[in-house]
């Protein structure tokens, strides 16, 4: 719902789908992907490139949580305008 | 030998491409989506007044994370070092949260839909009409710098040629901004912001374990070339290229942190359109500010990492030798460092946000373009009068012919050598004035209207009237002083002219500025509503821009 009143013509962007989902779903692939990428698929050379940290799986890990940021704030304050 | 192109190629794999296609699929479904609210025109050029607060304000900042940005500031980084921090710190906290807590009731509260019209309510419909054909032809020009950026980077990594990746990027940004309108600009923009992260942050991370954490990124950086200097941002010689370490200081102060950077945070209608689509003036207000944040902080993952490339990758160490290979310039640092120690996966998140950040950059422009456009120029110009759908015609029409213009001024832009130089001259041209009878306008009730073009045609002379005496070796300044110069140049001459013909022409009378100027406006029409969704003290403006100036400062004592 939304509180917002004008005399302009009527403005449905407010109804407009959830970003916070969108950005979940984007993050949660990425970080699935990266995560197993990370997991089972680093070689030497990678671990050498990034000067010995599993960028791969670190990353992986840091987008799921950011994933599930996302997922968390939208159950808690499920209002469209956010 | 493998030549220098060769170089510069990334070496990536299925992998990298499956986290681009997957990025570019959810970027067109936002346009498909945000179809579905496109209502009027109202919807499409301002997102209806309804969105929340860390929505504009992530879209505020990733509105000028463009391509150029990126690419431009890790270069940058390079090149100076920490001095390279001064262009989001003193030259941009500071604008944003002015912007948000003295302009923001003015803009928001006249329920103008964009820059011009403001000036059309505060001066006259010429002044409208001076700033809006002059901001429609700047964002047409940046729109193709920012495309030509990612023709460039598409061209060195994937061995695109630039005649095929410039159209068909642009065709990306046409189909979402045509069917979503602003909505879907600004969604995918904030989108960007965090995409951009997922590219910076962990370049960042692995930049700095392979050169041995921070302590070993500055002895290395004070055994360089550049010395211990580079980690420290004051005076910034070699940034400004003033030799005089006061004068510097004076330059970087007056020149960026002033007059370059009120004039683009403040004036700048592909910024300032964020916050007008805030749902609320606490929102609109709180925008600016909120981007501040994420503004102050950036620098660590985009001028560390610049810093970084010049001790780690092989072609920038020779080019700060001063033996740099044929092709290679300081605009490939990122790309390289990219390559350098990126494995395949993370690389692949990286090309996505780099062409993602080239992305929110040229939609930035398309769509402040089209509501400038279709407001200023044509209804409230050319065709005045006309239904509403009419209106969302134009809007749409205007966003196909933007991105036309804006792949022929890619190319105009390749002929220039140092893109940030080029963007700068622009800045000088067109926003120092701007701001310059704006601030004057706002304070000043006795501002008249032939005043504020007059003011804003003679600042913009100045200005090109500077830059051509520094291209042309009459003035020996730099490029980058040249620009200080000129901004500043401009905004004083726009604040001479503009007292002059002030003096001599017939000021508005006060009824019909009430709500423009700040004198003839109650502390109760500058305020907003502290109820609902804008109640709680964390959702001060005034706290929160406290706050992020207070962080900036301590931020500069961390780098000296």
């Amino acid at each position: 719902m939304t509180d917002h009143t004008t005399d302009e013509p009527r403005s449905a962007a407010a109804s407009l789908f959830d970003l916070r989902t969108v950005i979940a779903v984007l993050f949660g692939a990425y970080g699935v992907i990266l995560t197993l990428l990370g997991a089972f698929g680093t070689s030497a050379e990678d671990l050498a490139k990034a000067g010995g940290v599993h960028l791969n799986l670190w990353t992986g890990i840091g987008m799921l949580v950011v994933a599930a940021l996302f997922v968390t704030w939208q159950r808690l304050r499920p209002t469209v305008t956010g | 030998m493998i030549s220098a192109q060769a170089d510069l190629r990334l070496d990536t794999t299925f992998v990298d491409y499956v986290f681009v296609a997957l990025y570019f699929i959810l970027a067109l479904g936002i346009g498909v989506a945000a179809r579905r609210s496109v209502n009027s025109s109202l919807d499409f050029l301002l997102s209806g007044r309804s969105l929340p607060a860390w929505v504009t304000g992530l879209a505020f900042i990733s509105a000028n994370l463009g391509a150029i940005e990126l690419i431009g500031f890790t270069a940058n980084g390079a090149q100076y070092g920490m001095a390279t921090v001064h262009y989001y710190w003193i030259g941009a906290v500071p604008a944003m949260v002015f912007l948000g807590i003295v302009m923001m009731p003015f803009y928001y509260g006249s329920r103008a839909r964009s820059v011009p019209e403001f000036l059309l309510k505060r001066f006259n419909s010429t002044t409208q009409r001076v700033n809006a054909v002059t901001f429609a032809l700047a964002q047409v020009l940046i729109a193709g710098v920012n495309l030509f950026a990612l023709g460039l980077v598409l061209e060195a990594l994937l061995g695109w040629s630039l005649a095929i990746a410039i159209p068909v990027a642009a065709l990306v940004v046409l189909s979402y901004t045509f069917l979503g309108g602003l909505s879907a600009a600004i969604y995918n923009e904030v989108l960007q912001f965090f995409v951009i992260l997922a590219l910076l942050i962990p370049l960042t991370v692995a930049g700095l374990a392979r050169v041995g954490g921070w302590n070993g990124l500055v002895e290395r950086v004070t055994a360089g070339p550049g010395g211990a200097e580079q980690l420290s941002a004051w005076p910034g010689t070699e940034l400004t290229e003033i030799e005089n370490p006061f004068l510097s200081v004076v330059g970087i102060v007056f020149g960026l942190g002033f007059v370059l950077s009120f004039g683009y945070w403040t004036t700048n209608f592909a910024e300032v359109q964020r916050c007008l689509s805030a749902k609320s003036m606490s929102a609109a207000r709180r925008t600016p500010i909120i981007a501040a944040f994420p503004k102050a902080l950036i620098p660590a993952v985009i001028v560390v990492p610049g810093i970084i490339a010049a001790i780690l990758v092989p072609q920038i160490i020779d080019l700060k030798a001063g033996a740099g290979a044929e092709g290679v310039t300081y605009n490939n640092t990122l790309q390289l460092l990219m390559g350098e120690v990126l494995p395949n996966g993370v690389l692949g998140v990286a090309l996505a946000g780099l062409l993602a950040a080239f992305m929110a950059g040229m939609a930035a422009n398309v769509s402040s373009l089209n509501t400038v456009f279709t407001y200023d120029i044509w209804q409230d110009w050319l065709r005045p009068g006309r239904d509403d759908g009419y209106y969302l015609r134009v809007g749409r029409a205007v966003t196909i012919v933007g991105c036309l213009l804006a792949i022929a001024t890619a190319f105009l832009a390749g002929s220039y050598q140092n893109i940030m130089d080029y963007i700068q001259a622009l800045f000088s041209f067109f926003n120092a004035p701007l701001f310059a009878i704006f601030i004057l306008g706002l304070f000043w009730k006795r501002m008249t209207g032939p005043a504020g073009w007059t003011g804003l045609v003679s600042g913009t002379v100045a200005a090109v009237t500077i830059d051509v005496l520094v291209r042309t070796d009459v003035l020996a300044l730099s490029s980058q002083a040249g620009s200080f110069v000129g901004a500043s140049a401009a905004f004083v001459v726009g604040i001479v002219v503009a007292v002059a013909v002030s003096a001599v022409t017939r000021p508005r009378p006060d009824a019909e500025l009430v709500g423009l100027v700040w004198s003839l406006t109650s502390k109760e029409e500058r305020s907003h509503s502290t109820t609902g969704d804008d109640a709680g003290w964390y959702r001060s403006p005034a706290l929160l821009g406290g706050i992020v100036v207070v962080m900036t400062a301590g931020l500069y004592l961390l780098v000296p």
